[in-house]
């Protein structure tokens, strides 16, 4: 697998885990639990999605192979996407869609507030634009969690079972390898185990405002998005999600 | 009946300005109600900032009452700054 | 239209003459164009055919999400997208200003779903045809929006207010999702290849007739529309409205390089508008009666939907009432 240079590294793992996350919200268009949801998980959908695109942007912009940020979201395949596993695993119910939402926000929002002060000053400004939207993700994700874990027993038994779906997939949120380490010790990134550290302290906080067990730390496994090496559920979503582009090469839409 | 509370929506378009009903939301509560108002009335950037109140609170005057609420202060025209003049030579006040 | 074919339960319209006092009270101002509000007086009819148009209006909304969802996922760039999450909100965010408005009249939002679920309310024709390719989204948001938008534009002034003020906001936030369609369109036209263009007639064969039927039956076969007009809840004959659009369409067909699949769609000098061909009302009044191509599929996601999601606003509603009764101790 070609591997850019860090930056280029990370700036994908971050567009393409947006990408991902604001394509499995679509997917609940015309589906959600209400239709005030309905609006509520498009418009982070669409957040999400904005963000992908300047993240991919000024990824194509380093990259400079000719591919802008279209090429590199609907022509790479699933080897190539550096996405969280996380954010890649289907919906599954309100409960997982929840869970695995507010695990990525959290994390966004740590990593978006230490990215404003960024020594790169693009990624500063994508960070800080980027910031207020996941802060309100956040809030509503936080909220949500807290509504189904100290609902019913119903909601409260689906929420356990969603957080016992998702949470392996959690070593990733807090995993350093020596590109991280480098673009950290530029001022690039912040420090791996401080934001490891941040986004513990916050999940902790909701999940016991919501009457739910926190599991030990996730242990990584073979799989790790940042390599490429991804679940099954990512080659699906993206047939779906290329299919225009991969079809009709030569189109312009 | 519906499972969520009805709520009121009154947003302020700009600072200084009154906050001005626009709709309803339905919310299991008021801070949900907020947020579904915000996705809801605020999308292209209507507003600075949002009230909600269940609607089941609010007490309104029949429109049929309108004769003996509001005609009443029709003919008091002295509540009015237009009622008093004054020569042109005292200025602006 | 969104709203076809609403049943006013009345059936012949009385003259002033013929009223009781309110009922002449209340009729004298919809003449004077004065609006009624939530609290005035109205009789039983009017507000039952309100309820059912506005809440006909609003499951079309939200019903219309699915069409454009079945794409939403596979948009090919990120400006379609976007575009069309946008667009889709949107959809949900006017199906929601619809129920509100039609909560003013002392509807309740979820018996009203609930019947749409059970069948036993409608929702507009047009949205019980399948989106077959990435056409399909310029040519709904070009025709379809377009259609709806003709009728939108005139109900601006209808005469219940919170219906009157809905559409006002719906109409200034729709402009953009007609010209959405067109674009995708005309990009495909202008610089799409054999295949692209080739989706583009596909979608427009597909959905013009559907698109033209929108606005309901002939005149001569709308029963309740002299009620309805008469109320100024519709303000213009469905024949009319679909005169205008046409009119104001087929300019705009010519300009993408398209045709209509009618052979009978010219100008006609005389009258000043374009004459077309037959309808096929059977059909119309197939998928009206719930043997469309979809009607199946469209009710059952939007049922499964709330049934789903039952256990999630049961827990919200539990939680708030922990929260109340934890501040209340």
């Amino acid at each position: 697998m070609t591997k850019y240079d860090e930056l280029t590294e990370f700036l994908l793992l971050l567009g393409d885990s947006a990408m991902v996350q604001g394509q499995r919200l679509c997917e609940w268009c015309g589906r959600a639990p209400a239709v005030e949801e309905e609006m509520a998980l498009m418009n982070v959908g669409l957040d999400l999605v904005g963000q992908a695109r300047n993240w991919l942007e000024y990824a194509a912009e380093r990259i400079n192979d000719g591919r802008d940020a279209d090429m590199l979201a609907f022509r790479r395949d699933e080897r190539a996407y550096r996405n969280l596993l996380l954010v890649e695993q289907p919906n599954g119910d309100f409960a997982v869609t929840m869970v695995k939402q507010f695990l990525y926000d959290a994390w966004q929002y740590h990593l978006l507030e230490a990215l404003t002060e960024s020594a790169d000053e693009q990624v500063a400004a994508i960070a800080k634009k980027s910031l207020k939207e996941v802060t309100y993700h956040l809030r509503r994700s936080s909220e949500w969690m807290e509504r189904l874990g100290d609902g019913t027993e119903e909601s409260h038994a689906r929420m356990e079972a969603a957080i016992d779906t998702v949470w392996r997939f959690t070593f990733e949120l807090h995993r350093c390898d020596a590109g991280m380490q480098a673009l950290a010790a530029a001022g690039v990134i912040p420090q791996a185990d401080e934001l490891a550290q941040r986004w513990q302290t916050t999940v902790a906080d909701v999940l016991e405002k919501s009457t739910l067990t926190m599991p030990e730390a996730a242990r990584s496994f073979y799989l790790n998005g940042r390599d490429g090496m991804h679940s099954e559920h990512l080659g699906i979503l993206l047939a779906e999600m290329q299919f225009l582009q991969r079809a009709y090469p030569d189109a312009s839409w | 009946m519906s499972q969520w509370t009805l709520f009121e929506v009154f947003v302020r378009s700009k600072h200084g300005l009154n906050h001005k009903h626009v709709g309803s939301v339905h919310a299991a509560d008021a801070q949900m109600a907020i947020e579904n108002a915000r996705d809801l009335y605020t999308r292209r950037n209507e507003g600075v900032s949002i009230w909600v109140v269940p609607s089941a609170e609010i007490t309104a005057t029949a429109t049929d009452e309108k004769e003996p609420l509001f005609d009443p202060s029709e003919d008091k025209v002295y509540r009015h700054a237009s009622f008093y003049e004054l020569p042109d030579e005292v200025g602006h006040m | 239209m969104y709203a076809q074919m609403v049943e006013t339960g009345v059936k012949k319209v009385k003259g002033l003459d013929e009223m009781s006092a309110e009922e002449r009270a209340f009729q004298e101002k919809i003449d004077a164009e004065i609006k009624i509000e939530p609290k005035n007086w109205m009789p039983d009819a009017y507000r039952k055919t309100l309820i059912r148009q506005i809440s006909q209006h609003a499951h079309s909304e939200v019903v219309g999400m699915l069409p454009e969802g079945n794409w939403v996922t596979r948009a090919p760039t990120f400006k379609r997208k976007l575009q069309l999450m946008a667009k889709i909100q949107d959809e949900a965010g006017h199906g929601l200003y619809l129920y509100s408005a039609m909560e003013t009249l002392g509807a309740d939002r979820d018996e009203e779903i609930e019947k749409l679920h059970s069948g036993r309310a409608k929702y507009s024709s047009i949205f019980n045809y399948p989106t077959l390719n990435w056409a399909d989204m310029g040519a709904v948001g070009w025709l379809v929006d377009g259609a709806a938008i003709v009728n939108q534009v005139v109900l601006q002034r209808t005469s219940y207010g919170p219906y009157s003020r809905a559409m006002i906001r719906i109409c200034k936030e729709e402009s953009f999702h007609q010209r959405q369609g067109y674009e995708i369109l005309l990009h495909m036209m202008q610089h799409g290849n054999d295949a692209q263009k080739e989706m583009v007639q596909d979608a427009i064969n597909r959905l013009w007739w559907p698109a033209l039927m929108m606005f309901g039956p002939s005149d001569a076969d709308s029963p309740n529309s002299a009620q309805s007009m008469a109320w100024k809840i519709k303000r213009h004959t469905n024949d009319e409205l679909r005169q205008r659009f046409i009119d104001q369409t087929v300019p705009q067909l010519e300009f993408l390089g398209c045709t209509a699949p009618d052979p009978e769609l010219k100008w006609n000098e005389e009258r000043g508008h374009y004459d077309f061909g037959d309808i096929q009302w059977q059909e119309f009044y197939d998928v009206i009666a719930g043997h469309g191509p979809c009607n199946r599929e469209r009710v059952e996601t939007r049922r499964k939907a709330i049934d789903d999601g039952a256990w999630v606003r049961e827990a919200a509603v539990a939680h708030a009432k922990k929260k109340k009764q934890q501040a209340a101790a």
